[in-house]
């Protein structure tokens, strides 16, 4: 085998906090049918890594069936997120309890800053940051796609910097390629886009941009089938993956033949 | 009835028996203690301590597990 049709097949692995993984595509765990559609999409999508959300037990029916009990967490990386949380405290209570309940110490930080647009609140989302990452934490942590604060987040401790590419649930796609290209360039951890990914195009697109990874829930979630959009995206972030190591061609202004010139009848 | 303590449970008030742990606690509500994370009082109650914390009257208590999420 010649060396670059070895480098071609060698698997492309990525690492956060000393954890190597395969799959480059992480799925959320929320807004399904229920759970066995759920299990069967994260299946489909070849994910490795799930959020989990961390809620009240409901009391009233505790024989209610888990998450757990379709989505093995022996199997599947879990890892618990903050989702609802508006202050840094929150945040940081909700992520004790989680790596209480299952020994999880690589977590998903968000701070929200307002109901309506789900943005990051930065600020709160740097503070926690720092706090957990001094508890031992090993945050990936989603935030605004704005190449300063990722460094900030960096410098305080995440493990990955996760920029949104859109508002949570928008679909609207990756409206900034810009600063995420910028991020990329200016991180020594893992970046991921995590919200905003609509359809597997837009996975392609963070990927072609250098990321190392896609964080999605509603994309697949609210598809039609969303069996269906997991293989897709499965798919498009390995697509997108091979054409940012293929090199790409370089953008012309003008045309430039693919056939000879000479030879002409 | 004086005798009961009064707890506050994911919000809701509830009774218990003086002397009761927060094991007693979680298993008399039908869950199963390795599946949960338990904070009293604000505080992160380890789970290698659920059987030994006594539950005082008026103690505040979070009980969680994982559901599904973004």
């Amino acid at each position: 085998m010649t060396d670059s049709v070895a480098e071609t097949l060698a698997p492309d692995t990525w690492t956060v906090a000393g954890r190597t993984f395969t799959s480059r595509l992480i799925v959320g765990t929320g807004k399904y049918k229920d759970f066995a559609q759920n299990a069967a999409a994260v299946a489909a999508s070849g994910a490795e890594i799930v959020t989990v959300a961390v809620r009240r037990v409901n009391v009233s029916d505790p024989k209610a069936p888990m998450l757990t009990d379709f989505i093995d967490p022996k199997k599947i990386t879990y890892l618990p997120n903050t989702a609802g949380c508006f202050t840094a405290d929150d945040a940081i209570r909700t992520l004790r309890l989680a790596r209480e309940a299952g020994g999880w110490d690589l977590v998903k930080l968000e701070v929200l800053g307002e109901a309506r647009t789900l943005y990051p609140d930065m600020r709160e989302t740097l503070k926690a940051t720092e706090i957990l990452a001094k508890e031992g934490f090993a945050p990936m942590v989603y935030c605004v796609d704005d190449p300063i604060a990722a460094k900030q987040l960096e410098e305080c401790g995440a493990v990955a910097v996760m920029p949104l590419g859109a508002p949570i649930g928008s679909g609207l796609g990756i409206q900034n390629k810009v600063t995420i290209r910028l991020i990329v360039e200016g991180a020594k951890v893992p970046v991921l886009v995590d919200a905003g990914v609509g359809t597997a195009s837009e996975a392609a697109v963070a990927m072609e941009l250098g990321c190392d990874g896609v964080l999605m829930n509603t994309a697949i979630a609210e598809a039609r089938d969303p069996i269906r959009m997991a293989r897709a995206m499965k798919l498009a972030v390995t697509a997108g993956r091979d054409a940012y190591l293929a090199g790409r061609m370089q953008i012309r202004r003008y045309a430039d033949p693919s056939s000879p010139l000479a030879g002409l009848i | 009835m004086a005798d009961e303590l009064l707890l506050t449970v994911n919000g809701e008030p509830r009774r218990v028996a003086p002397g009761s742990s927060i094991a007693d606690l979680v298993t008399g509500l039908g869950l199963d203690p390795a599946k949960v994370a338990v904070e009293r009082n604000a505080e992160i109650a380890p789970r290698s301590t659920l059987a030994d914390v006594i539950l005082a009257d008026g103690d505040v208590l979070e009980i969680v597990h994982f559901v599904g999420g973004g």
